[in-house]
């Protein structure tokens, strides 16, 4: 039973806490606004409860994950859950890789990508302006990041915008947050569900 | 009304107002004005817990370090201030913690986090609570090291961006 996984899938795992979640009943005013619960949404995850012991970062995060990954404009969302994927392939992160995995299959109608990125990991060979995405995703995850100029080139060449490239670094950048809340404050187990 | 210009993210990449990617930044605004918001809430929340501001800031210039980013760790090394010297050490990437346990744990921490993300296992949060971190102050810590991951990146890829395109 509930067994740790380490190997990338799309099939969205369990979360596991390593922090204890608050109970919902005991939370404060503060912490009830930054978990967004009202009489309609109750349903809070065990991830989000672990959070909200520091109810003033939650706060800003959700609003500003949202924005990052569905705002209007520039790049498809299927492109920046290219780029989360690709940070969460560098970090690790079985759990945000198998979300923004699954999402990425459902909006680009495709699981050949993600079937070769899960095999092949960093060394995934992709048509050129995945690859491009990919690999600048990759890149920027390393510490130190090594992006470069001739990345930037590359991102051009294949026939991005300033803005579809302004929000890959966000995608991108955003999953270095988010990998290291949920790859660290818990493990993805077997869903039994 | 923020102005994107003046944020730390922004501010760092030497992006300005007068480049002419100002336009696709403008498209963003309210991303980068929530990102000046996260910061100054991991940086200096109203209930700091165990993490006082200057040890926060400290912390963040350790890990801009770390990762080669200059600018944002002048950044935080103002937010530091006039803090005692055994809390402006902190920022030294070299330093380890001496004979504070408790520190030394968050500094061990910060720095797998920082740079070894997906070596982390269920014995580092144990060690961390071992040496006395409340569980808030664990939460606390990671979403100070995780946001700062994001926003060097973000300031990195800005400036590149600026001396690319």
């Amino acid at each position: 039973m509930s067994e740790v996984l380490h190997d990338f899938t799309t099939t969205v795992p369990h979360w596991r806490p390593r922090v204890t979640p608050i109970k919902l009943e005991d939370a404060t005013p503060e912490q009830l606004d930054a978990l967004k619960v009202t009489p309609s949404n109750t349903k809070v995850s065990d991830y989000v409860l672990v959070l909200a012991r520091d109810s003033e970062t939650l706060r800003e995060r959700t609003p500003l994950f949202n924005a990052i990954m569905y705002n209007r404009g520039g790049m498809s969302r299927a492109e920046r859950e290219l780029g989360a994927v690709g940070t969460s392939v560098v970090n690790r992160c079985v759990y945000c890789a198998a979300v923004h995995a699954s999402r990425y299959n459902v909006l680009a109608k495709d699981t050949a990508v993600m079937e070769r990125i899960f095999a092949d990991e960093e060394k995934a060979e992709l048509d050129p302006r995945q690859k491009a995405i990919f690999d600048f995703s990759v890149k920027l995850s390393q510490t130190p990041p090594d992006v470069s100029k001739a990345d930037m080139e590359g991102l051009k060449n294949v026939g991005l915008e300033a803005e579809e490239i302004l929000d890959l670094v966000l995608s991108s950048a955003l999953f270095g947050w988010a990998n290291r809340l949920m790859h660290t404050l818990g493990d993805p187990i077997e869903n039994e569900d | 009304m923020t102005d994107i210009f003046d944020t730390a993210a922004v501010r760092a990449s030497g992006l300005g107002a007068d480049h002419a990617l100002a336009g696709a930044l403008s498209g963003r605004d309210d991303i980068l004005t929530m990102t000046q918001q996260a910061h100054d809430a991991a940086l200096r929340p109203e209930e700091p817990g165990g993490l006082s501001h200057a040890e926060r800031a400290a912390l963040s210039c350790r890990m801009a370090r770390m990762n080669g980013e200059e600018g944002l760790a002048n950044h935080f090394a103002g937010l530091v201030g006039g803090a005692p010297g055994e809390t402006a050490q902190l920022a030294d990437p070299e330093f380890s913690g001496g004979d504070d346990a408790r520190m030394a744990a968050i500094l061990r921490h910060t720095d797998i986090v920082t740079g070894d993300t997906k070596s982390v296992v269920a014995g580092d949060i144990e060690a961390l609570k071992s040496a006395g971190v409340s569980e808030d102050d664990i939460v606390r810590l990671s979403e100070l090291v995780a946001f700062i991951s994001y926003q060097i990146r973000l300031t990195i890829g800005l400036r590149l961006m600026g001396e690319a395109l």
